[in-house]
């Protein structure tokens, strides 16, 4: 058995649907944020697995670099935001963020 | 198997282990646990990719800083991070579904489209020299923005998640006592409604 790019797309569409549905489901912000990670991670996976059978430059590689340094910057903020809103509701819960609807 | 099919495979499990774990635990430690695991496994596979500068990246900026905010937020935030129970309705259980069913088309037709053989790589693809200089030739300006938007989410955060000093909580109690005085002050001086 040789890798081949199948393989690997196969493996990061799996973990793409696994974070999405987290993201849907689960109610707790910082469930919800850890599943967009999965998400992020997903991509990068794709991205570095078509470079990798493209190899004439580094374009995919370079781009998982900076997926990466975007999903650091948006954790930063959003773990931000989780603090700001636990103080506010004293919950993570996404249920209990509903004060833009009444 | 060559040891590089066997790491993918073993990588694959671990990452896919870690995935469901970090959704499926009810508690938020334990997930950032699997999360860590699910990191750690995708640098594995980047290494099998050729990747080794991305993978000691991945584990640098995952394992060492998003996962460490992860467990120092739910440590700030205590108990009352475990929320109880996921109140799921049925239409988002049916956009799960939904959601499931196009990611297994994507599977078959990844699977379908394998290109088995993989080409020869240059001199220097994915070590720190082939990549360093990719980044300072072709990307050396999304390379400058990514620093400030690292500047404006590190300053974002502060401001966000300060909240407020002392300073200003006593300036807010005094303008609060004398609003309190002077709406005391107004209904003495106002005469009530005649009946």
């Amino acid at each position: 058995m040789t890798l081949g790019l199948g393989e690997y797309l196969a493996l990061a569409s799996i973990l793409f649907g696994i974070g999405a549905i987290g993201f849907l489901v689960r109610r707790n912000v910082l469930i919800q944020l850890m599943s967009i990670e999965l998400m992020l991670n997903a991509v990068n996976v794709v991205l570095v697995a078509v470079n990798r059978f493209h190899p004439d430059n580094h374009a995919g590689q370079l781009f998982a670099f900076f997926v990466i340094a975007v999903a650091a910057a948006e954790v930063a903020t959003g773990l931000a935001i989780v603090i700001a809103l636990f103080r506010l509701k004293k919950s993570v819960d996404t249920d209990q963020a509903a004060s833009l609807k009444h | 198997m060559s040891s590089s099919t066997l790491l993918f495979c073993v990588c694959a499990f671990v990452a896919l282990a870690g995935a469901v774990g970090t959704v499926a635990s009810r508690r938020p430690l334990r997930a950032a646990m699997a999360l860590l695991a699910h990191i750690v496994a995708l640098a594995g596979l980047y290494l099998t990719l050729h990747a080794q500068l991305l993978a000691a990246i991945q584990l640098l900026v995952y394992a060492g800083a998003i996962v460490v905010l992860f467990v120092f937020v739910i440590m700030l935030i205590g108990p009352a991070s475990e929320t109880s129970g996921s109140g799921r309705a049925g239409m988002v259980r049916m956009s799960s579904l939904v959601l499931m069913g196009m990611v297994t088309a994507t599977i078959a037709f990844a699977i379908v489209d394998t290109d088995p053989v993989a080409p020869a790589l240059p001199a220097a693809f994915g070590d720190v020299e082939g990549v360093g200089r990719a980044l300072y030739t072709q990307g050396l300006v999304p390379f400058e923005i990514i620093s400030i938007t690292l500047l404006v989410a590190i300053i974002g955060a502060v401001a966000v998640a300060r909240g407020k000093t002392a300073a200003e909580k006593t300036i807010e109690a005094k303008e609060k006592a004398r609003a309190d005085v002077e709406a005391r002050l107004t209904e003495g001086v106002v005469p009530a409604p005649a009946e």
